[in-house]
């Protein structure tokens, strides 16, 4: 198997705070190859979106500590300095936002900030850059690219303005795109236009994706491997199969449980976790997960270690101290996955 | 004190009355032909009205007591608007409301105080929706002051018995919001509106903002008060998988009108319209097997402003079902029985006989024609 494209071992960070230490991301390991989408789903304060931007360095801080290994193309990241990172975003690493409007700038024209974009990493001429622009807004999928490069953002609608941020990721033409809850805000019917997008580009152009979300309805489109993330840690990751078919952790077994699906009728009460995710300033002791799940005992005190599942290399693990055969009983409640249907 | 709890007075039944779709009793709510139109104004001194924001334009639907009304449609279809002019928190431009056979539009404020005691409503945003210089006790009994519903030495207990009930502690009573997460948020903004023992609430997309884990305990929770206190929703939500999940009958919107109406599973397995059946398709399911066996319907272009709507049929410009007549003739609202009415010339997933036995609802828009929809035109793959 070829080497990966991005290798991410034990990256930590932390963000000192005045109210003391944030562990955001605490032990987070991964690889990601050519042509793949790896899908990092989890709650709000999960990890995910600061796993992704220290990726690119987005996270240096006077108050940040960064931790663990980023190695791309025989490169490290983290301790990259700013040139190096610099020459690496945009053109090895794109990243797109999750709110299109707070991402373009309100006072330039959409055509104007691409072409700047190219300009800054290239020797071409302003006017070939411009036609370089209005070439990416016509393969997003923005109609009557050449006059529509000339209208500011607000003139273009939710799901032109996330198309032309993927336009501006790509115009580098990058190898891994790293997108942050790109369809979130969009419409349904938009947030499909935007999916497909995203699908083709990485068909076609081969384009290795890492895909923050907190919908498994997007992951189960358009993801192949999936890690979810609580309170910053990975408590399961594997195929996308893998994680919806087989889960092992109970965290994951909650997340399937409890969702409302259009192809399902009015079940009488949804599956459901208990309680709240932690504040990351007073994290639980041992698994983080421990005060919500039903099936903790005396061991989960104790902080369980990222295991794979099978020898056979798929790579399933997941961080739970119960055993594997006691999992497959607990895991069916009636004929479905969860954690607790509550009491009539 | 039970005051919420009072008989009401006998519903005054005009003719044009249409039931609830289970046949007993008179509906809650009447909403007829209603429409809220706001002016575009511009002009350097003096306002000229240069146009109109068409947010809801003539909407007529009926609630039955202890019903959940779905209503779906995606940002600007006037989902918020209408429930906004349904409680009377806007003025509508013209068309009726009615709870309990009494009509709620032209009334002045002080006429619809009382009235306000039995309709609540729940915001989207947990965090703007809750004063922050407020203390809980206080947010949640200020309802309960204003309508002098519980004397002062009573307050105190009431407030705290509600908050249990939505799942909070009564040690709660004198913390401030931001010392709560998201969903406990929420559950405030769920007592707040339940402290008047309202008949209707209309939540506004109630867990849009709230995690995955904490959305099933609030969907949950609305669920539990429902039977508990007999309640009617309106469920407004972007998301059909939550719709489909709490609604008996699901209202599809598209810029200011509603499309189809019907029970929540014909709606979700047998979607008439073109629109509905787009939307459905481009819900991800979170299941991959399911997800790649479907057949997606990707609608092209954005939705349009209602400023400035398509003219007839407002779908007609995204539909790839349209053909002329779409953009000459607004379609009527047709019954195709069992509740379930579309405006649509090609309607979707019915049979010869459904056609033929269709009649035109008495809903249907004023504008509209009266052209019934022919069987076979058009069929749009679905699933």
């Amino acid at each position: 198997m070829a080497p990966p494209l991005l290798q991410v071992k034990d990256l930590r960070v932390r963000f000192v705070t005045e109210d003391g230490t944030v562990r955001a991301v605490d032990g987070v390991s991964f690889d990601l190859r050519q042509g793949e989408v790896l899908a990092i789903v989890g709650e709000s304060g999960c990890g995910k979106s600061v796993t992704a931007q220290t990726l690119l360095g987005l996270t240096r801080s006077p108050n940040a500590r960064i931790e663990g290994s980023v190695r791309y193309a025989d490169r490290e990241l983290i301790t990259a300095s700013d040139e190096e990172l610099r020459a690496i975003r945009g053109e090895e690493m794109a990243m797109v936002f999750q709110d299109p409007m707070t991402s373009l700038n309100p006072v330039y024209k959409v055509g104007d900030q691409i072409t700047e974009q190219i300009l800054a990493h290239s020797n071409v001429s302003e006017h070939v850059a411009l036609e370089e622009a209005v070439r990416l807004l016509r393969a997003v999928g923005i109609p009557d690219a050449e006059r529509r490069a000339g209208d500011y953002p607000h003139e273009y609608s939710g799901g032109m303005r996330q198309r032309a941020m993927i336009a501006m990721a790509l115009s580098l033409e990058p190898k891994i795109l790293i997108a942050d809850e790109p369809s979130t805000a969009l419409d349904v019917t938009i947030q499909a236009q935007i999916l497909r997008l995203l699908e083709l580009l990485n068909r076609d152009r081969g384009l290795a994706m890492i895909m923050i979300t907190h919908d498994l309805g997007v992951v189960a489109e358009v993801a192949d491997r999936v890690l979810v993330m609580y309170a910053g840690r990975i408590v399961e990751s594997g195929t996308l199969d893998e994680v919806f078919y087989d889960p092992q952790h109970p965290y994951t077994w909650g997340l399937l449980g409890s969702l409302t699906r259009i192809d399902q009728p009015h079940a009488e009460a949804l599956a459901q976790i208990s309680g709240q995710p932690p504040s990351m300033l007073a994290l639980p002791e041992g698994c983080h997960f421990q005060p919500r799940c039903p099936h903790r005992f005396e061991r989960c005190m104790e902080v369980p270690a990222l295991i794979e599942r099978d020898r056979e290399g798929s790579g399933h693990s997941d961080r739970c101290w119960l055993d594997p055969d006691r999992k497959r009983e607990l895991r069916q409640m009636g004929d479905r996955i969860g954690l607790e249907v509550p009491a009539a | 004190m039970s005051a919420g709890t009072a008989p009401p007075e006998a519903p005054v039944v005009g003719p044009e009355t249409i039931e609830g779709p289970s046949g007993d009793g008179v509906p809650l709510l009447e909403v007829s032909h209603l429409v809220k139109y706001f002016p575009i104004k511009s002009g350097l001194l003096i306002d000229r009205e240069v146009g109109q924001v068409r947010a809801v334009d003539d909407v007529s639907l009926t609630l039955s007591a202890g019903e959940t009304l779905g209503l779906v449609g995606e940002s600007g279809c006037g989902k918020s608007t209408l429930c906004r002019t349904i409680l009377q928190l806007l003025e509508p431009t013209s068309g009726s409301v009615r709870f309990e056979g009494r009509e709620l539009s032209g009334r002045s404020r002080k006429e619809l105080q009382p009235l306000r005691r039995e309709m609540q409503m729940i915001f989207q945003d947990p965090f703007a929706s809750l004063n922050p210089r407020k203390r809980v006790g206080q947010i949640v009994g200020d309802p309960l002051r204003l309508h002098g519903m519980a004397s002062s030495s009573e307050l105190r207990a009431q407030v705290q018995d509600l908050l249990e009930r939505v799942g909070l502690s009564s040690e709660h009573y004198n913390r401030f919001p931001h010392e709560f997460s998201g969903g406990q948020r929420q559950r405030i903004g769920i007592a707040r509106a339940l402290a008047l023992r309202p008949r209707m609430i209309i939540a506004d997309e109630p867990v849009s903002a709230l995690d995955v884990s904490i959305r099933a305990q609030i969907i949950n929770l609305l669920a539990e008060l429902q039977q508990e206190f007999s309640l009617t929703y309106v469920f407004v939500s972007h998301d059909l998988g939550v719709v489909r999940h709490v609604a008996d009958r699901i209202a599809v919107m598209y810029v200011g009108k509603i499309v189809e109406i019907g029970p929540a599973d014909a709606v979700c397995e047998n979607p008439i319209h073109p629109y509905t059946l787009a939307l459905l398709s481009a819900v991800p399911i979170p299941d991959p097997k399911e997800n790649a066996a479907r057949e997606p319907l990707v609608l092209e272009g954005d939705v349009p402003s209602p400023s400035d709507p398509p003219p007839a049929c407002r779908f007609h410009t995204r539909c790839p079902a349209a053909t002329e007549v779409c953009s000459e003739i607004e379609p009527p609202l047709v019954d195709y029985g069992d509740g379930h009415l579309a405006a649509c010339h090609h309607p979707q997933n019915l049979d010869r006989q459904r056609i033929a036995a269709a009649r035109i609802a008495p809903e249907t828009p004023l504008e509209a024609g009266d052209a019934m929809p022919q069987p076979g035109s058009h069929r749009l793959t679905s699933e």
